[in-house]
């Protein structure tokens, strides 16, 4: 159970990079209020930034990121999307789209 | 009094409820982070602190095989900079909805800021009737996850199946979901498919995962001027 200094330092460290840009526009924008046009621009952000994080996610394999359109993460991806669509339950969406990967697992096709 | 703690139990039970899916997704990344810094020669304890410092899962991936492989304090920390940086956007949208805080609260809210919490709050927030303590819940819920996971995995996290159940998919269905519910039109529709093939693109040519920031950031830019456009068209567009 050691604990090395060195390591201690660097998670400082890590914890302030991490933190700083958390923080700062939380304390900065919630105490002034914001031009509507940037508010307008915010309210675009969430949706770039979930695709952003899931299309290579689902599209991008491995280290070298091969570009990989069919895959099973990606099938999975189109009936869970549906799923979302009509039932409007995250929880369901997170079960559904969990069962699914899994039995596609199972199959025996390749 | 009484009605006061029956109202902090619904918001800690609501919060419960609306930060579960990322809980579970949580778990196995935990589990497998644990195993992997392990192996990266970080003990138990220290994986602990490494979790409870700084709380970013990608990061703390990237970090543990840069140790790995003997990179010096400086890169490491540099590099978990410039991964975090996307959580700029993330704050900044959420900072609307949080206006009239106190700085006590933001800044331990500010600690829980994630890809997953982010996401789950700021869709509440839209939602309305989303009380700041419910998404502060979210964040501190998944924290603990995140530590109890990292440290489990430290002591032994090969023996438990992280892959059973589909558990390893829980996270991107939970986006799956996230990005559904994020949609109010078609430039909506637009914005949510230009970012994902720019990132798909932008991850292909540069290394590195600034690819994120910079699909992020143009695609709101287009959603933002398509829905300029169309207003300025006289609002005969479709609706948004």
């Amino acid at each position: 159970m050691d604990l090395q200094r060195e390591h201690l330092v660097l998670f400082f460290l890590m914890g302030v990079v991490t933190y700083l840009p958390r923080w700062l526009p939380l304390f900065i924008f919630s105490q002034r209020s914001l031009p509507a046009w940037f508010i307008q621009w915010l309210d675009f952000i969430p949706v770039a930034i979930l695709s952003a994080l899931v299309f290579p996610e689902l599209f991008l394999a491995g280290e070298a990121r091969d570009l990989n359109l069919w895959n099973m993460k990606a099938l999975v991806a189109l009936p869970t999307f549906v799923f979302a669509f009509l039932t409007r339950s995250l929880g369901g969406t997170v079960i559904f789209g969990m069962f699914l990967y899994w039995i596609s697992g199972r199959l025996p096709v390749p | 009094m009484k009605t006061d703690s029956t109202y902090t139990y619904r918001l800690v039970f609501s919060g419960f409820k609306a930060a579960w899916p990322i809980c579970v997704g949580y778990f196995p990344l935990g589990l497998a982070l644990g195993v992997v810094a392990q192996n990266a020669g970080l003990s138990v304890v220290e994986i602990g602190f490494m979790s409870l410092l700084v709380f970013a899962g990608s990061a703390q991936f990237i970090a543990v095989s840069m140790l790995q492989g003997g990179a010096a304090i400086p890169a490491i920390v540099a590099t978990t900079f410039v991964v975090n940086l996307r959580h700029v956007l993330m704050s900044s949208s959420l900072a609307v909805h949080l206006r009239g805080m106190g700085r006590r609260f933001l800044a331990f809210f500010a600690y829980g800021v994630t890809d997953e919490s982010f996401a789950v709050n700021l869709n509440r927030f839209r939602g309305g009737a989303w009380h700041p303590t419910e998404a502060l819940v979210v964040n501190q819920l998944s924290n603990a996850t995140w530590i109890v996971s990292t440290v489990l995995g430290g002591y032994g996290g090969q023996y438990i199946g992280q892959k059973s159940f589909g558990i390893d998919y829980a996270l991107i269905a939970m986006f799956i979901g996230l990005i559904v519910f994020q949609i109010r039109g078609g430039i909506y529709v637009v914005t949510a498919v230009a970012a994902g093939g720019l990132a798909v693109l932008l991850g292909k040519i540069i290394p590195g995962n600034a690819y994120v920031v910079l699909a992020s950031l143009g695609a709101a830019t287009l959603g933002f001027a398509m829905q300029r456009a169309v207003k300025r068209k006289g609002g005969r567009g479709p609706a948004t």
